[in-house]
């Protein structure tokens, strides 16, 4: 076997250090990859409505600003309004389903 | 010498465990195949199913597993000798947690990662799927009740663990700003977190922290429990990342270094201290305590963790199944992990058998039944590490207090969040719908209540661990009977699933027996318990004859070709 040279023992270091690292993030994050999800989630839906407060017949004073938003959450809509248990969409402007 | 020759015996009988007999299992009974495409892979999500590497999987799936309850089981348990202990956490570990860990991680893979609870619903009915919240309840109920009893236990009897306990907080709330909010990484962040913590332990162990005789009205024990309460409390509704993933992370990495000291210290205390440990302990007890119960059935359930253990599916089978890159890893991650933490049991049976100076000293430890518990294993394990590592014996006992207080205190804020769901969930049952915060109180309620039901000590904290044993051992029983039904299936041999759960089941019915009639005692009854009791009976012979009846049916109709779950997985993907 040739005798590796300095460069190629720093390479494969390297390369063994940024998977001890990978790995150790991983284990740090995975047992609560769900949670993390699910406040995620959580924090989306709050938003949503935020932004579909006045289309939702809620008064909203900065409805000027967020109705900008409102293309952003079209492709979300959906499972959204599954998930706060509305089978059909609750908006006539938006036939999702 | 003794300790090191038992030491050997025990890491060799696991060993041989893991390299004979787990072989057998992958190969003949569970056929674990790298083709078989994992629900990580199949329903890869990147949230829950995640394809993950095996050692990291391994690290994840031992440290949920593994809690106090391997310390406190065995080291209650060896007052019965050293020998019913030993041969009972490492055939345990082999023939039974190793086989149930295993079992249920391959059941669960071939069924779409699906917890034990819905793999009970699909192989032995509904009712079965009921029970099975039932007994998740009592077991969650019982494992947060205890475990606040035996941390309050330590921080009064190590009055030096009270600074790093409460101070690791104060780490893993470091931890968390500095890789969530500092970006900080995680080696360094990682290294010097651990540094951290042992400094605690140091300053812990120069100003031990006791409690005066009354504090705001209370005894320091039930203050301790009220604190223990509140803080589950707080922990349990904090956002994760805050408190309970960077306190579960130094945990783990501690849990490593933990076992390295403890074993470490047998070996070199025994190879090169003036004074090796001797075992004190006697090789089976005959001379046993006023009130010590029979060793048959109460050891299978006083040593349930690091033997076999329920709790150990529900964690193999509700995310580690869901992470699984390839079929065959699930040797070493279930198998294994199952190792793992028999070794942990392992090493506190040589701490609480090897480590009193002298006969007499071990009697007064264990002068009643389960008066020892997590104390004898801090004492015996300081001096141990004193003589092995040459770490003075207070400094040692604060080391290891602090890792079992830890241990249990994580196990007990999990156990809080758990709580709150089930309670949230069946308020849904109910059409109730439960916030957080009142579901939270609801737990603390319930939870405070079980402890101080036998008096202001905490004392019905401990007084359920028996039945944390039974109900434990139950439910690894209902695991057993599924595994048992899904191979007479699939036309393969049963032996190695029946064999133990017919002895787990009849020894966790049994002992649950026994308590029934020392509950309702008419000099001392306590109907909390006996209710409970009664609960956990009936369950028992429900979960009993719905498995027969399932095992029946499966032995009568044709057994499923060796391709069904392929085949169930493909033709399912489209629907």
């Amino acid at each position: 076997m040739e005798p590796s040279t300095a460069g190629q023992r720093w390479e494969r270091f390297s390369r063994r250090w940024s998977a001890f690292r990978d790995g150790l993030q991983d284990y740090y994050v995975g047992p609560y990859r769900q949670m993390f999800r699910r406040e995620q989630q959580d924090e989306d839906d709050l938003f949503m409505i935020a932004v579909l407060g006045e289309a939702l017949g809620v008064p909203d004073p900065a409805a000027y600003y967020t109705a900008e938003l409102m293309p952003a959450l079209w492709e979300d809509f959906h499972s959204w309004h599954r998930r706060m248990g509305i089978p059909r969409s609750p908006l006539d402007q938006i036939g999702c389903c | 010498m003794g300790s090191l020759i038992l030491m050997i015996i025990g890491l060799g009988v696991m060993a041989a465990g893991y390299f004979v007999y787990s072989k057998y299992l992958a190969r003949k009974v569970y056929q674990l195949n790298d083709d078989f495409v994992t629900p990580a892979h199949e329903l890869s999500d990147g949230v829950d199913y995640v394809p993950t590497n095996k050692y990291i999987l391994w690290g994840h799936h031992f440290t949920s597993v593994a809690g106090a309850a391997p310390i406190v089981g065995p080291a209650i348990a060896v007052i019965w000798g050293w020998l019913p202990a030993l041969l009972w956490v490492t055939l345990g570990t082999v023939f039974f947690a190793g086989m149930h860990d295993l079992g249920t991680l391959w059941a669960s893979t071939r069924n779409k990662g699906r917890s034990i609870g819905a793999l009970s619903a699909r192989y032995i009915g509904k009712r079965g799927a009921n029970l099975f919240l039932v007994v998740i309840f009592l077991v969650l109920l019982m494992v947060v009740a205890a475990f606040a009893v035996v941390i309050k236990n330590l921080l009064i009897s190590t009055p030096g663990a009270v600074i790093p306990v409460w101070g690791a907080i104060i780490v893993a709330l470091l931890v968390g700003v500095a890789v969530y909010r500092l970006r900080w990484h995680l080696v360094p962040v990682t290294v010097v977190g651990v540094v951290a913590l042992y400094g605690l332990i140091l300053i812990g162990d120069k100003f031990p922290v006791v409690l005066p005789e009354s504090i705001l009205g209370m005894t320091p024990a039930t203050f301790w429990i009220l604190a223990l309460f509140i803080y589950g409390a707080i922990a349990s509704l904090l956002p994760v990342w805050v408190l309970l993933q960077p306190r579960d992370y130094i945990n783990g990495v501690q849990l490593f270094v933990g076992l390295i000291l403890l074993f470490g210290s047998v070996l070199l205390a025994t190879l090169f201290s003036a004074t090796p440990p001797n075992i004190v302990a006697p090789m089976i007890n005959m001379n046993l305590p006023e009130g010590t119960p029979n060793m048959i059935p109460l050891l299978f359930v006083t040593i349930a963790c690091g033997a076999i253990s329920g709790f150990h599916g529900m964690v193999a089978s509700g995310t580690t199944s869901k992470q699984l890159d390839k079929e065959t890893d699930a040797r070493f991650v279930g198998y294994f992990g199952a190792v793992g933490e028999g070794l942990l049991s392992l090493g506190t049976i040589l701490a609480v058998i090897g480590g009193f100076k002298s006969v007499a000293e071990w009697n007064e430890i264990y002068s009643s039944f389960g008066s020892a518990g997590v104390n004898a294993f801090v004492q015996g394990g300081a001096t141990l590490m004193q003589n092995g590592i040459g770490l003075p014996e207070s400094l040692s006992a604060t080391l290891l207090a602090t890792m079992a207080v830890l241990f249990a205190a994580t196990t007990m804020d999990t156990g809080m969040r758990l709580l709150r769901f089930v309670v949230q969930e069946a308020g849904e049952v109910f059409k109730l719908k439960i916030g957080k915060i009142s579901a939270t109180l609801i737990v603390v309620a319930l939870g405070l209540g079980l402890t101080f039901s036998q008096g202001l000590g905490g004392e019905g904290g401990l007084r359920i661990w028996p039945l944390f044993g039974t109900t434990n051992q139950l439910m690894a029983s209902l695991s057993l009977s599924i595994i048992a039904v899904i191979l007479i299936r699939k036309g393969r041999n049963p032996i190695t699933a029946l064999v133990p759960l017919v002895i787990i089941f009849g020894m966790a019915f049994w002992a649950a027996l026994v308590q029934l009639g020392s509950f309702a005692n008419p000099s001392d009854p306590d109907w909390m318990l006996f209710a409970l009791d009664v609960i956990i009976i009936g369950a028992s012979v429900w979960v009993a004859i719905e498995a027969i009846i399932a095992m029946r049916k499966a032995r009568d109709s044709e057994p499923e070709a060796d391709g069904a779950d392929a085949a169930l997985t493909s033709s399912q993907k489209h629907v």
